[in-house]
């Protein structure tokens, strides 16, 4: 299979092995059924060693694969009727953002999400999922649309982040971005985030606001890229490694910090690897966040997702430390 | 620099497309067979009819009038009009306005250039306004704009879409200022249906220009052309004059609207009823989600 990683070398080459084997046996009258049996018998246990206990960096490499299933992968699978609505209505159509109605289990729903390309080709049109400003007010515009028509609304966050250009700082990146934390902090309807691959900064965060927020298993949330931090940090981005490490980037590093809801797990080997089964996976837990945020009445809404973020955040006052009322 | 504004350009005579060439294209009696300007093939014109007049060729949209559009849209006998007998007055006491109009109502069969009603989209009830482009170059006066408000304020009362299907040269001249308030009216008619939640879709066909795209034509929840529309507020002559360049080939088409963020999909009039339907049934009133098996 192409587009193995490093560290998942051991299984792969067990895996062939016994591949290897099983074609000999079919091509020889030699019994070879109990080594197999073995021998699969420690690809389990290879696979859960390795697939089990991932390193940072290794989650970092998976959720950048080029073979990561994409917003428009989830959304085919994931719902029905999906029409897509293209534009700002101000300058163009960013294509690093689609956004449209779908229906859920047949329920309504606005659906957006940040959107890499599967090819160079594709890359180029989406800008390798890095959103301009106009992207951002395209899915500010469906938010608020959804917002009108009281449809739930469901984004997917994947993005390395928000485009550093020029045309981008001309237009009012800071300000489009801006603008959508401070209006999904309002939207009457509720808001379900799930991190897909990189949650690139405040580009990943843009479409973020939600009153759940979800994490695959092997996704990433970051304020900086490791390549970025350890630039800024130590000064030598080959240090990356190390920054993902200490950077608390992965999503359970987030569940520990209190930032996302759940996490949504992944297949063995990461998303790539079944996106069908994924897909199943990423389903049961919108079926559970839309029927706990639907009783909930616009009031109770807005709260529980103000509450989610004021949470947020690590503080102490002086006195507090040395016991002193 | 200065000097260039009073020399004589040397290009040569520009060809425009002008919308008036193209109506008179259409009054010509239409025989069995029908050319495609765009690629220009012989078509039979009983195919193109059946293709919604969409060139089985290259796709180009050849214009529709309003009875074509209601029978091919909206289900079969289902459209009941509203006002039709509502007629126009001549309040500038403009000279020729009358007869004008009345040479136009003879030769379309309308009394006016839009056409109101309610009808269903795949048993999708909604309120509905196509522009006729043969009447008057689809011209907004009083009569367009009372009727289009009115047809919102139905819509509004009914709580249903409102659906619009714009073909408009602009403002009518001869109504003057009475001619501008109408983009006001529609627009204020509109924000109160959509402050009740009411669902718009406009639908921007050949040609939107004017005062129409800067009202009602640009103000739905969905804002959808065919291909190859021309769609814009200043002609392209007057831009090009102004700015002394000239404009690119596709500027002001459906397609360059889509790609400038103005537009959420160019719909081909082929796919249009199944699209618009599926919009319409996503924006049902529903119940509570409930998980089921897709």
């Amino acid at each position: 299979m192409a587009g193995e990683l490093e560290f998942e070398k051991p299984v792969v080459e067990l895996r062939k092995k016994i591949s290897e084997l099983k074609e000999y046996m079919k091509n020889t009258d030699v019994d070879l059924t109990s080594e197999i049996d073995k021998l699969e018998a420690r690809l389990q246990k290879l696979e859960t060693e390795i697939y089990g206990n991932m390193k940072p960096w290794e989650r970092v490499q998976i959720a950048r694969h080029p073979n990561r299933p994409t917003t428009l992968e989830y959304i085919s699978l994931l719902f029905t009727d999906f029409f897509e609505c293209h534009g700002d209505r101000t300058f163009g159509d960013d294509e690093a953002i689609v956004g449209g109605i779908a229906k859920f289990h047949g329920y309504p729903i606005t659906v957006i999400g940040h959107q890499r390309g599967k090819d160079t080709k594709e890359n180029i049109r989406r800008n390798f999922g890095m959103p301009h400003p106009e992207g951002y007010r395209k899915a500010l515009r469906l938010m608020k649309q959804a917002e009108k028509f009281r449809r739930p609304i469901i984004s997917f966050i994947d993005t390395k982040g928000a485009y550093p250009g020029k045309a981008a700082e001309e237009r009012g990146q800071s300000e489009a971005i801006a603008r959508n934390l401070f209006e999904m902090a309002g939207l009457r309807v509720p808001v379900i985030c799930v991190v897909i691959g990189e949650g690139g900064s405040g580009g990943a965060l843009a479409l973020g606001v939600g009153n759940y927020i979800h994490m695959l298993e092997n996704s990433t949330y970051s304020v900086i890229s490791p390549e970025g931090a350890a630039a800024l940090l130590w000064k030598d981005s080959s240090l990356a490694k190390k920054a993902a490490e200490t950077m608390k980037i992965t999503a359970p590093d987030l569940k520990g910090l209190g930032i996302i809801d759940e996490i949504i797990p992944e297949v063995k080997g990461g998303a790539h690897k079944d996106l069908q089964q994924q897909a199943k996976y990423i389903d049961k837990i919108l079926i559970d966040s839309m029927s706990k945020l639907q009783v909930l009445d616009e009031e109770t809404l807005l709260n529980q997702r103000y509450e989610k973020y004021k949470r947020i955040g690590e503080f102490s006052f002086p006195t507090e430390r040395i016991g002193v009322k | 620099m200065l000097k260039e504004l009073f020399t004589k350009t040397k290009t040569k005579p520009k060809k425009y497309a002008t919308i008036p060439s193209k109506a008179a294209k259409q009054d010509v009696p239409e025989g069995i067979m029908t050319k495609c300007p765009n690629c220009k093939k012989i078509l039979y014109t009983k195919e193109l009819n059946k293709n919604y007049k969409v060139c089985t060729q290259c796709e180009y949209h050849f214009q529709m009038n309003s009875a074509e559009r209601i029978n091919s849209f909206l289900d079969f006998e289902s459209f009941r009009e509203l006002d039709r007998e509502m007629v126009s007055g001549n309040p500038l006491d403009f000279p020729g306005y009358e007869e004008k109009l009345e040479q136009d109502r003879k030769k379309t069969g309308l009394n006016e250039a839009v056409v109101t009603g309610i009808g269903t989209v795949k048993g999708y009830e909604a309120a509905i306004a196509i522009m006729d482009a043969h009447f008057r170059m689809g011209s907004m006066g009083s009569v367009v704009g009372e009727k289009i408000t009115r047809a919102i304020e139905k819509a509004d009362e009914l709580s249903i879409p409102f659906i619009i299907f714009t073909a408009s040269g602009g403002a009518r001249m001869q109504e003057g200022v009475l001619s501008l308030m109408q983009m006001a009216k529609t627009s204020v008619a509109l924000k109160r249906f959509s402050d009740h939640g009411g669902l718009i879709i406009s639908v921007m066909t050949h040609p939107t220009t004017g005062g129409v795209s800067a009202s009602f034509a640009s103000l739905g929840d969905y804002n959808f052309a065919e291909p190859g529309a021309l769609i814009g507020f200043a002609g392209r002559r007057i831009i090009e004059q102004t700015i002394r360049e000239e404009l690119p080939e596709d500027f002001q088409t459906a397609e360059f609207l889509l790609k400038q963020g103005q537009l959420d999909a160019v719909i081909s009039r082929v796919d249009m009823k199944e699209k618009i339907a599926a919009i319409l049934d996503i924006h049902q009133p529903g119940g509570t989600f409930e998980w089921q098996e897709n």
